[in-house]
């Protein structure tokens, strides 16, 4: 069983009278510990299908199983749950909670599981751990960079474990060596916390980094390949649609 | 209490933002208190002189006796009846005689009350015991606003003219025995006090009176043939209405106030709201249900009242306890306003007060940050990412 799995879905959009399809008949399947991309031009419609998969909407038609939950039935509440408990979002506006510090920004998704105090600063303390900013936990996200800032966010979505991480244009406000250090950072956590990981992005550096690449024109899947990490052409299994 | 968490780590994290909505809600605590204190002070500070120097434990009229009425006043004179003569012999009540008279301050006729009372009497806060002087002119008391409209002094002469019971004028020479400082006009105003067996000898009226005035806390005889017995109540109605009429529109004028803090309220929220919108996107794709995110921020609007409790006590209490010790001075001319109270009002602050103002104030503060917070039950998770509004 796929850790997500679409068949068919359609995403419409009412717009000045009429329906712009964002997501146009796509079947896609993602497994569990990949590190896939989405990629495509703006309103190709990679942000939406992040959304989908990450039950912050519902498909027009078709359907999507995400952890083994069909995303359409799931009532507000349980959807809530799910991402909750088993998914991780990381946002390309970092999405801070301002008046918190680096560490309560971490620790938040936590606080929100009800997780007792003393294992919450342990988890808390291992993420900052992972991304390298154990020394800026007393900060507040306007004290930090745009780079530290995302560590603080990649933190948060994986301070819990959870099963799949959603990341919207990760790199889109960085700069060329804090993207790397991010995806190095996204990469490493892929490997070492088994975590799946799927991107949308048109950033060339995340591309680099990408084991799969799915490539969305006009809300439609146009390629779907595997690629190795760092070469981006060669060694490619490609699957034009 | 997870909830009460964030929203109290909201409240601090908004700074300025939060301290002053605590400020202007806390001052609104104050100021009701302190207001409606004021009024309570102002009808127990009345009521209390008024039992003191006039009321006492209540009154028997004369059965003709209408207060409102000076023509009455012919007519409103009895023999105390024996039952009432016995308290009185007790020295639980004191007979008053009360009779139309002018005097010529300036050489202008006036017409005021002539009110004899036993001079030994210590049923009213009168300082009756001056009208014992051993002289044969007539002694008189007159009251501070009575002196002052009058040109009256201590040692003063004065011309009293009246008619007897027959009808037949006569006159003569009263000398100022003293000055009765009372918070109470109607004691005061338009009248002199006599000797009652002078009065009674004046009007030939030998052993009648007026009215009968009981010692506070003692009940009386009951119904008593030609007389009415009128109760405290029933003699403070006045100053209850007039506190009443007053403090309604104090009422409105605290509404006003705490319809301005509320609307400042309204208006943070309804701003927060839209500030934080990418936030509230944030929360929801953390796996916060709209109710949680509604329930936040309705807990924060409250969390702002109870802070502004907190703050409001830490100035407000000492204030209002100074203001309950030491009064708050009137200007110099308070009796003109039509109260009868000190030159100095002590507000009265009960805890039934503190507490009904604390639970409508923190309450209203609820609903109000609950309607703006509402408009998130609308708003979808995608947009509120976007930072737009649905």
């Amino acid at each position: 069983m796929p850790l997500v799995h679409i068949e068919n879905m359609v995403k419409r959009y009412p717009m000045g009278g009429q329906d712009f399809i964002a997501i146009n008949h796509i079947n896609l399947d993602f497994e569990k510990g990949e590190f896939a991309g989405v990629v495509g031009p703006s309103g190709s419609g990679k942000t939406t299908l992040l959304n989908l998969i990450g039950t912050l909407d519902t498909p027009s038609e078709g359907s999507i199983t995400v952890l083994g939950k069909q995303v359409e039935r799931l009532s507000e509440k349980e959807a809530a749950e799910l991402r909750c408990r088993r998914l991780g979002f990381i946002f390309q506006t970092y999405n801070l909670l301002p008046v918190y510090t680096v560490y309560e920004n971490v620790e938040f998704p936590l606080l929100l599981l009800g997780i007792p105090d003393g294992e919450r600063k342990k988890k808390v303390l291992d993420a900052l751990e992972w991304v390298g900013l154990t020394d800026k936990m007393k900060s507040r996200p306007d004290q930090l960079s745009g780079g530290q800032a995302q560590r603080v966010s990649i933190a948060r979505a994986v301070v819990k474990q959870p099963e799949l991480v959603l990341a919207d244009e990760p790199t889109a406000n960085l700069d060329s060596e804090n993207s790397r250090h991010i995806l190095s950072t996204m990469s490493r956590l892929n490997s070492d916390l088994k975590t799946t990981f799927i991107f949308s992005t048109h950033d060339d550096k995340v591309v680099d980094y990408l084991r799969r690449r799915i490539t969305l024109v006009d809300g439609t899947v146009s390629k779907d390949e595997v690629v190795s990490p760092g070469k981006k052409e060669s060694g490619s299994e490609s699957q034009e649609t | 209490m997870f909830l009460f968490k964030i929203a109290y780590r909201n409240l601090v994290g908004a700074g300025l933002r939060t301290w002053l909505n605590v400020g202007v809600l806390s001052l609104i605590y104050v100021l009701i208190i302190w207001h409606q204190g004021l009024f309570i002070g102002m009808l127990k500070q009345a009521s209390r002189d008024a039992i003191r120097d006039e009321i006492a434990g209540g009154q028997y009229w004369q059965k003709n006796y209408d207060p409102d009425d000076p023509l009455s006043l012919d007519d409103s004179h009895a023999a105390v009846p024996p039952s009432l003569m016995e308290i009185i012999r007790r020295g639980d009540a004191v007979p008053v005689l009360i009779r139309n008279a002018s005097i010529f301050p300036g050489g202008r006729i006036q017409n005021i009350l002539l009110k004899g009372i036993e001079p030994g009497q210590n049923i009213l806060g009168i300082p009756t015991a001056l009208l014992v002087t051993g002289d044969k002119t007539l002694p008189v008391l007159a009251g501070e606003r009575m002196a002052r409209n009058n040109s009256l002094r201590p040692g003063g002469s004065l011309t009293i003219r009246w008619r007897d019971v027959h009808g037949t004028f006569d006159a003569e020479e009263g000398r100022i025995a003293g000055i009765i400082k009372t918070n109470v006009a109607s004691i005061d105003s338009g009248q002199l006090w006599v000797p009652l067996p002078d009065l009674q000898k004046m009007m030939l009226l030998p052993g009648e009176a007026t009215m009968v005035v009981l010692k506070d806390g003692l009940t009386g005889p009951g119904e008593v043939s030609g007389w009415v017995f009128r109760d405290q109540n029933f003699l403070l109605r006045d100053i209850h209405e007039l506190v009443r009429s007053k403090r309604s529109s104090s009422i409105l004028l605290y509404l006003l106030l705490l319809f301005l803090a509320l609307l400042a309220i309204f208006d943070t929220q309804v701003l927060a709201i839209f500030r934080r919108r990418r936030e509230i996107g944030t929360l929801m794709a953390m796996g916060m249900t709209r109710l949680k995110v509604i329930l936040i921020f309705t807990v924060e609007g409250m969390m702002n009242a109870l802070l502004a409790l907190a703050v409001g006590a830490v100035y407000g209490f000492p204030l209002l306890f100074i203001t309950a010790r030491t009064g708050i001075p009137l200007p110099q001319d308070y009796d003109r306003f039509g109260f009868d109270i000190g030159n100095r009002i002590l507000p009265a602050y009960s805890a039934g007060l503190v507490l009904g103002t604390v639970l409508l104030v923190t309450l209203t503060v609820t609903i109000v940050s609950y309607l703006p917070a509402r408009d998130i039950s609308r708003l979808k998770p995608t947009d509120a990412l976007r930072g737009k509004v649905s």
